[in-house]
């Protein structure tokens, strides 16, 4: 894929991202020897570089280094390790003083696959303290990356955990699309907070959570993601405590409302028309979501009812001696296509329900997403509307309103670029998941066509041999 | 379609409509009643054209009176039931309305059963009450009235009683007995479930169709997405909708197992008779023992049985050799009457066993094959139900897949 030159580009073919807080305050990166074995530059897959042996990778915040990427960096072109992501256009280029908190992946065409990040969640266990009950899930990481000290990590963190993970994300990049987190509590109010099925169903959203993260370019890349990874439990807390305190955080939240009234004003049209796609989308989502979950509801009363059904022909062939076969037969077949009906069910389960209900989170986010940009424009609005009007400090102003409007373009860019790549991962996942669910209808209807066809046939030779027998 | 030995010729006979019509009850009230049409052709053996030769209208409480007559005059045959009265085992969607044209057009096709079954029995189809029936619309009300089978019909409160007190049934009507209440309580059951599962399954499908709605509705912003999104939507519409003929041909299956639900109480009718002869016929014998013993006792002087006779004697003395004569002779004569009458009874309750069960066995064959047709014709629409959901589903796939 051309040459790479420079620290830059290598630094990019290693598969490092530099993150960037939009508010250009905190920044997160890791230091890095230079004796980085050139793994991008032979054309080898980034993933398969040795851990750095200089790196610390310990809880504490790394000194942020400002890397300078190469001004042509437009010419590489993105690629990705998710299939869905080949149309992706490029990023467009940014100033070279601010960054763009984009990734440039570098996939080499003789590895279609390089994710070098695998993640799984799974072993919840139930923990009882005095205060409280909880569950915690074993989260385990294999990686190749070289930032990582390790090629794997077994950590347990609690829901409370990914909340604290979602939440620096949203900090760190409010206007790219962080995965959704499975709700806090039950939608219908469960009496067990922690029932089976409910905490399964919670793993599944939370394993998908992680690995939505790690296939994210830019957030594959997160400092915090990479601690929530690997660190211990008390490093954790202690990393936790670090940053922003929660008064700080709400005082954020409430400008934040108050201030995206005003940017929804400027609204430019492209962000227009993505509002009013993403008001559509969760409707329509939202009403999918119902339907399918009705779905499934019918067809669980449906099976209910089938089972009853088929002993009742046996019941009767106690007291027909010459139906005695056939009514067995008939019995038999009802609950063979039974069982196919459990099958469509829990197929149903795994494949829709959770698809579904996943994009009905993310329809929440996207809004969230949107309220944040807004935010962002209100307040370079209200800087240029000081200035308009001459209000105080008139010449600090245009320095000020200089760095907001890096800051709206850099956030503009950051939520379309990160929009295309969402809107191609979501109509993959959405038809895969309706495919799987046309699937599943389609071998329900086999099986159950199956057993009734070889009854059929079993009925028509035994006809044929008892007009055979009848002949003399 | 059946042959008839009534008429030379072959003949068919339908119900070929239902009509509702206004008019005014015995108590000159308004009501309203369906009335159904009977149509009667005669085949030609040799070419096998049909020609219509009778055609009227007769209403539900007509062909229940022609049934009583039956019941009445055949109580060793196992007559067929009617269809319904009020439609019973319904899910949701069905009505229970006597008016709804489903069970008007599903009642139709009962009557037009029943007939058949009377027309192809050996025996019922020779009466001319039946006859009549397909024959003379007006009168034939009085006509049946007139051979005043509703004089001859045992009493529900004598069958009942004979049901207690008879010591011994022939033990195959006992086992009759046990079977038709098996068989009623065993298909009853299957009805019901089956309508709770016709009713989820109606569910299942008809939640579907929403789909159909709301893609239809996204594909309006999809620009890639949005023709796979209509177009499954669309295949999403038609599978919700093909529920209702798929649950319309499953009626029919649930009426043929009606039909053998209400065969059970003709069954039992028939045992019911049985029984009611078998203790006449014991009433009869205990009677004419207890006579001859009176008599015996008259004869040699011995009172061993109980007799007011036997009481005022005692108390007011003997009575004189003539009296008692006289007694015994007409003891004597009633002796004789008991009898033959027991004889005659004797040999009608051997008749009625012998013919009754020629019958059962007719009935028996009759009921296995059709139960067998009937659960085979059940696993055809199955067979049918699952070909449309591949289709249908295979169709939504492709077009999911194109998305």
């Amino acid at each position: 894929m051309g040459t790479l030159g420079g620290a830059g580009l290598a630094a990019a073919a290693a598969g490092r991202a530099r993150t960037l807080g939009m508010e250009g305050e905190r920044r997160a990166s890791q230091a890095r020897s230079s004796g980085l074995p050139a793994g991008g530059a032979d054309g080898e897959s980034p993933g398969g570089g040795t851990p750095f042996p200089g790196s610390s990778g310990s809880s504490a915040l790394l000194q942020a280094e400002v890397l300078d990427l190469d001004e042509d960096e437009d010419d590489l072109e993105v690629f990705s390790k998710d299939a869905s992501l080949m149309d992706m256009n490029s990023f467009s280029p940014m100033m070279p003083t601010s960054p763009l908190s984009m990734i440039n992946q570098i996939k080499f065409e003789d590895e279609p696959d390089l994710k070098d990040l695998f993640i799984t969640v799974d072993e919840p266990e139930s923990h009882v303290t005095t205060i409280e009950t909880f569950i915690t899930y074993r989260i385990i990481t294999k990686t190749s990356r070289g930032e990582f000290d390790s090629s794997e990590f077994e950590v347990r963190r609690r829901y409370q955990d990914f909340l604290w993970l979602k939440g620096k994300l949203e900090e760190a990049h409010p206007t790219l699309i962080i995965p959704p987190l499975p709700e806090k509590f039950m939608v219908k109010g469960m009496v067990e907070r922690f029932n089976d099925d409910f905490i399964e169903t919670r793993r599944k959203a939370l394993h998908k959570f992680l690995n939505r993260i790690a296939d994210h370019p830019t957030l594959t890349f997160n400092e915090d993601f990479k601690i929530f990874l690997t660190a211990q439990a008390w490093e954790l807390s202690s990393h936790k405590k670090q940053g922003p305190g929660l008064l700080s955080r709400m005082g954020q939240t409430v400008r934040a409302v108050a201030s995206s009234m005003r940017g929804v004003k400027n609204r430019p049209e492209e962000f227009m028309e993505m509002n009013n796609f993403i008001e559509l989308f969760s409707q329509k989502i939202n009403l999918i979501d119902k339907i399918s979950q009705r779905i499934y509801k019918e067809e669980r009363e449906y099976f209910d009812e089938m089972k009853e059904y088929g002993p009742i022909h046996i019941l009767w062939s106690a007291s027909e001696e010459d139906l005695v076969d056939i009514l067995k037969d008939v019995a038999s077949c009802i609950d063979r296509c039974c069982k196919a009906t459990e099958k469509r069910m829990s197929g149903l389960a795994e494949a829709l329900l959770p698809v579904v209900h996943e994009y009905v989170l993310y329809s929440e986010m996207l809004m969230g997403v949107m309220r944040r940009r807004d935010q962002i424009q209100a307040e370079l609005d209200s800087k240029v509307e000081a200035l308009t009007y001459k209000k105080a400090d008139a010449d600090l102003l245009p320095e000020e309103i200089g760095k907001l409007e890096d800051k709206v373009e850099c956030a503009n860019n950051a939520l379309k670029a990160d929009w295309e790549r969402w809107k191609q991962n979501m109509q993959n996942d959405i038809k895969l998941a309706f495919t799987d669910m046309a699937e599943e209808n389609i071998h329900y209807y086999e099986q159950c066509l199956a057993t009734w066809e070889s009854f059929l046939t079993s009925q028509t030779n035994l006809h044929l041999e008892e007009a055979s027998e009848d002949k003399p | 379609m059946t042959h008839n030995n009534f008429w030379l010729k072959k003949i068919e006979i339908s119900v070929s409509e239902a009509e509702k019509r206004t008019g005014r009850n015995a108590m000159n009230m308004q009501e309203t009643y369906t009335a159904y049409l009977i149509e009667t052709r005669s085949v030609e053996h040799t070419d096998g054209q049909s020609v219509l030769t009778d055609s009227l209208w007769r209403r539900y409480s007509e062909f229940e009176l022609l049934r009583n007559y039956l019941l009445v005059y055949y109580p060793h045959i196992v007559v067929p039931p009617l269809p319904e009265k009020r439609a019973e085992f319904v899910w949701h969607k069905l009505s229970a309305d006597n008016m709804d044209p489903d069970f008007v057009e599903r009642r139709r096709i009962g009557l037009e059963n029943f007939l058949l079954r009377i027309a192809s029995h050996p025996i019922l189809c020779r009466d001319k009450i039946f006859y009549l029936f397909l024959t003379q619309e007006g009168n034939w009300k009085e006509t049946v009235n007139e051979t005043g089978f509703q004089l001859k019909a045992d009493s529900r409160l004598k069958a009942l009683n004979a049901t207690f007190r008879v010591k011994n049934p022939d033990k195959r009507f006992t086992d009759l007995k046990h079977y038709s209440d098996e068989l009623q309580s065993v298909i009853s059951h299957l009805l019901r479930v089956r309508a709770r599962v016709a009713d989820r399954l109606y569910g299942v499908y008809k939640v579907h169709g929403n789909y159909g709605r709301v893609f239809s509705e996204w594909s309006a912003i999809e620009k890639e997405m949005g023709d796979g999104l209509q177009s499954a939507g669309h295949h999403m519409d038609v599978y919700a909708s093909s529920i209702d003929d798929i649950l319309e041909d499953e009626e029919h299956y649930a009426d043929q197992l009606k039909e053998y639900l209400f065969y059970a109480e003709a069954l039992r009718a028939v045992c019911r008779k049985h029984e009611l002869m078998q203790y006449d016929l014991e009433i009869a014998a205990q009677d004419l023992a207890s006579k001859k013993q009176q008599c015996e006792e008259l004869a040699t002087g011995t009172v061993r049985t109980f007799s007011l006779k036997g009481m005022t004697t005692k108390l007011f003395g003997q009575e004189t050799p003539e009296q008692r004569e006289a007694r015994i002779k007409v003891l004597e004569e009633q002796i004789n009457e008991g009898e033959q009458q027991l004889k005659s009874k004797n040999l009608e309750g051997r008749e009625f066993v012998k013919n009754a069960w020629a019958d059962i066995e007719r009935f028996k064959e009759q009921k296995n094959r059709d139960l067998k047709e009937a659960l085979i014709s059940y696993a055809v629409m199955q067979i049918s139900m699952c070909k449309k959901g591949i289709q249908v589903w295979t169709n939504a796939k492709e077009c999911f897949s194109k998305m």
